[in-house]
């Protein structure tokens, strides 16, 4: 019998891959620290061509000095890299593709470089693999995406190369553990050097490389809504859904999107909420990076505990203040991590709701727009029902009834909430009959058009209108109806059948404010537990430190 | 700026308003509404001045609505408006007359 001839088969090619990289680059080190001076050099000596690189950035941190370095490298030796990572945020990132160093992007969101990459994509200069959600993209880290390069942010680093993130501890554990037991190689940008950390977030022999930063990175305060900016008609909004949707089915563990919707309902839980007596009823446990207009609810005692996917620019003492609500490390200072903060939102929360652009006749939403290719981070994965979900609420169990009806076997479902007023800006409305993600993916040769939060999976909408109930609809034309009676005075719900959505208001699908018990007249900004930042300071008795850009007094 | 009238068919007010009742500022995406007695009890008579042109089929469906919704014949409404959606004319409306139905309890 012939045994197969395995002699010749090698099985540590990624690990003598691995070492001839860094034998090509020890000269660059002292110990693991390299000097910013030398970072071009060191990149150019572990990367090789068609390598899969991630370059650390959610929408808050970005590893931005590593991004600035890559784009110094000599475009001969580095070329056709795959990025892997969750977000196209930094010019740089663009900036990488026009030079012709990158072939191919798989990414999750790319707001400030929407437009940039839309050219690139429709000028044929680069191939999208595709628009993942955060947390399918880590996933593939660890099937078929997994890097080769990791440039990652941090802090802190010791001398060993042990790592600390403080609160912004995102996505660096996710990337950093399929990189290098992967044969990979780790690259980290630090604010500092010190000899001793506060806490140790990655440990040293999961690291390569250390640099220290000429400038701290770049963190964007993205989660900041100012209480002065909110609308009567958001009050409106917030009122419709804490009385007619978070009371009627009892949400407790939630998360909420990051627009100026939902930032209204937050500042309405210690009023509004509170004089309904749904405190310690509703909203008692989140999945939610720290926004500053929760710190009102935080102080009234509404709330028990927030896990967060970053932090927020100034609200580190705070949240360090608060360790019974916020996961805080021994140091005393929070951590936060997206992979786990995603799959807590996907299967530990009964309600996600959050704002779009576009909704169509089947309750399907995106944020694309034409000439713009903007992603979805994490507002899918939350905004899906998690079909995998073997735990029962309340909740969860009144919405899979009234989705599913008596059916034999009990199930639950997760309430998937679109807030909009039926106009935007410019009277842009937020419904039409086709989302412009069709023409996208037609012009960009997407094999998907960019749809964030699909119908099947949306369960209510909430305009100025009231709610329109989607779990009660029982045939695809009393969907639509249902969809065009919240629809306003857009040009889809001008179309509206009015005895159908007359019809479906008396079975309590479509339900008004007056229906719900909700005066028009109460909408009034002087609901708001904070009308400014500065209330938002006050209530958190001095440990709210909001950026510049939001001091105005 | 766009400046249209409209006389809507109304059921009348339960009984006269004494004075004039205002709602709302004049500001960006923002609108008022100056609420006073008119002549005819069996219609709404209202005058719009805005600053945003060719939204007048919206305007008619949104006052059309309001003049439906509620009994209002008998009243003159002059609005001044400055961009505001749907929502927010909607929602000052709706706020200008239970501001003065308030006033006549």
């Amino acid at each position: 019998m012939n045994a197969p001839d395995i002699s010749e088969k090698r099985w540590d090619t990624l690990a003598r891959s691995r070492a001839a990289r860094l034998a090509r680059a020890g000269h660059l080190a002292t110990g693991c620290i390299v000097s910013a001076d030398d970072i071009v050099q060191l990149l150019e000596a572990v990367i090789e061509p068609g390598d899969r690189v991630c370059i650390e950035g959610n929408n808050q941190k970005q590893a931005d000095f590593l991004a600035r370095s890559l784009v110094k490298t000599d475009p001969s030796r580095l070329r056709d890299l795959h990025l892997v990572q969750s977000v196209l945020a930094l010019p740089e990132h663009i900036d990488l593709i026009e030079r012709g160093q990158v072939s191919r992007i798989d990414f999750s969101f790319s707001g400030p470089q929407a437009a940039r990459l839309a050219r690139l994509v429709e000028s044929r200069k680069i191939a999208i693999g595709a628009i993942h959600t955060y947390l399918e993209l880590f996933a593939r880290y660890f099937v078929d995406l997994t890097p080769r390069v990791a440039l990652i942010a941090a802090q802190a680093a010791d001398r060993e190369g042990n790592l600390y993130t403080g609160p912004n501890t995102e996505d660096t554990p996710a990337i950093v553990e399929a990189t290098t037991f992967k044969g990979g190689i780790v690259i980290a940008q630090v604010n500092e050097i010190v000899d001793k950390l506060p806490r140790v977030d990655i440990p040293a022999d999961w690291v390569d490389f250390v640099v220290k930063a000429p400038t701290p990175h770049y963190i964007e305060p993205l989660f900041t809504r100012d209480p002065a900016q909110i609308t009567e008609i958001q009050v409106l909004m917030g009122m419709i859904a804490i009385k007619g949707l978070y009371a009627e089915y009892g949400i407790k563990r939630l998360n909420h999107g990051i627009g100026f919707d939902t930032a209204a309902i937050e500042l309405l839980l210690p009023t509004y909420a509170a004089d309904l007596g749904l405190k310690g009823k509703i909203c008692t446990h989140w999945a939610l990076n720290p926004h500053p207009t929760l710190i009102p609810a935080i102080e009234a005692g509404f709330v028990e505990s927030v896990h967060s996917f970053g932090s927020e620019v100034g609200m580190e003492r705070y949240t360090a203040a608060r360790p019974d609500v916020f996961f805080t490390g021994a140091d005393g200072s929070m951590r936060s991590n997206r992979a786990f903060c995603q799959a807590a939102g996907h299967y530990a929360c009964d309600l996600f709701i959050g704002s779009t652009l576009q909704i169509d006749l089947h309750g399907n939403s995106s944020t694309a727009t034409k000439g713009r290719i903007a992603g979805f981070g994490g507002a899918p994965n939350m905004g899906a029902d998690a079909r995998g979900r073997r735990h029962a609420s309340p909740a969860w169990l009144r919405a899979g009834r009234e989705g599913r009806g008596d059916i034999a076997m009990p199930r639950g479902q997760k309430l998937v909430v679109q807030i909009v007023e039926t106009f935007r800006e410019h009277m842009e409305p937020a419904f039409v009959e086709r989302l412009d993600a069709w023409e996208l993916a037609a012009t960009a040769n997407m094999e998907l058009p960019p749809v964030m939060i699909y119908g099947e999976d949306l369960t209510h909408i909430i305009t100025e209108e009231g709610i329109a109930n989607l779990l009660l609809c029982r045939t695809p034309q009393e969907r639509e109806q249902a969809i065009r009676g919240v629809a306003g005075y857009t040009p889809v719900g001008m179309a509206r059948d009015l005895r159908m959505v007359e019809n479906l208001r008396d079975r309590g699908i479509i339900r008004r404010p007056e229906d719900m018990g909700i005066r028009k007249s109460d909408a009034t900004r002087d609901l708001l537990a904070a009308r400014s930042v500065k209330d938002l300071v006050y209530a958190s008795g001095g440990l709210y430190d909001p950026p510049r850009q939001f001091r105005n007094w | 700026m766009e400046q249209f009238s409209l006389t809507l068919p109304s059921d009348a007010l339960p009984q006269n308003i004494a004075s004039a009742t205002l709602c709302g500022v004049v500001s960006s995406g923002n609108l008022e509404i100056l609420v006073e007695p008119a002549a005819a009890s069996d219609a709404c008579r209202i005058v719009v001045n805005t600053s945003a042109h060719g939204f007048r089929d919206i305007w008619e469906a949104v006052l059309k609505d309001f003049a439906r919704r509620h009994s209002v014949g008998g009243l003159s409404l002059s609005i001044n408006d400055a961009g505001a959606t749907p929502a927010v004319v909607s929602l000052r409306l709706d706020q200008a007359f239970e501001t003065c139905r308030g006033e006549l309890a």
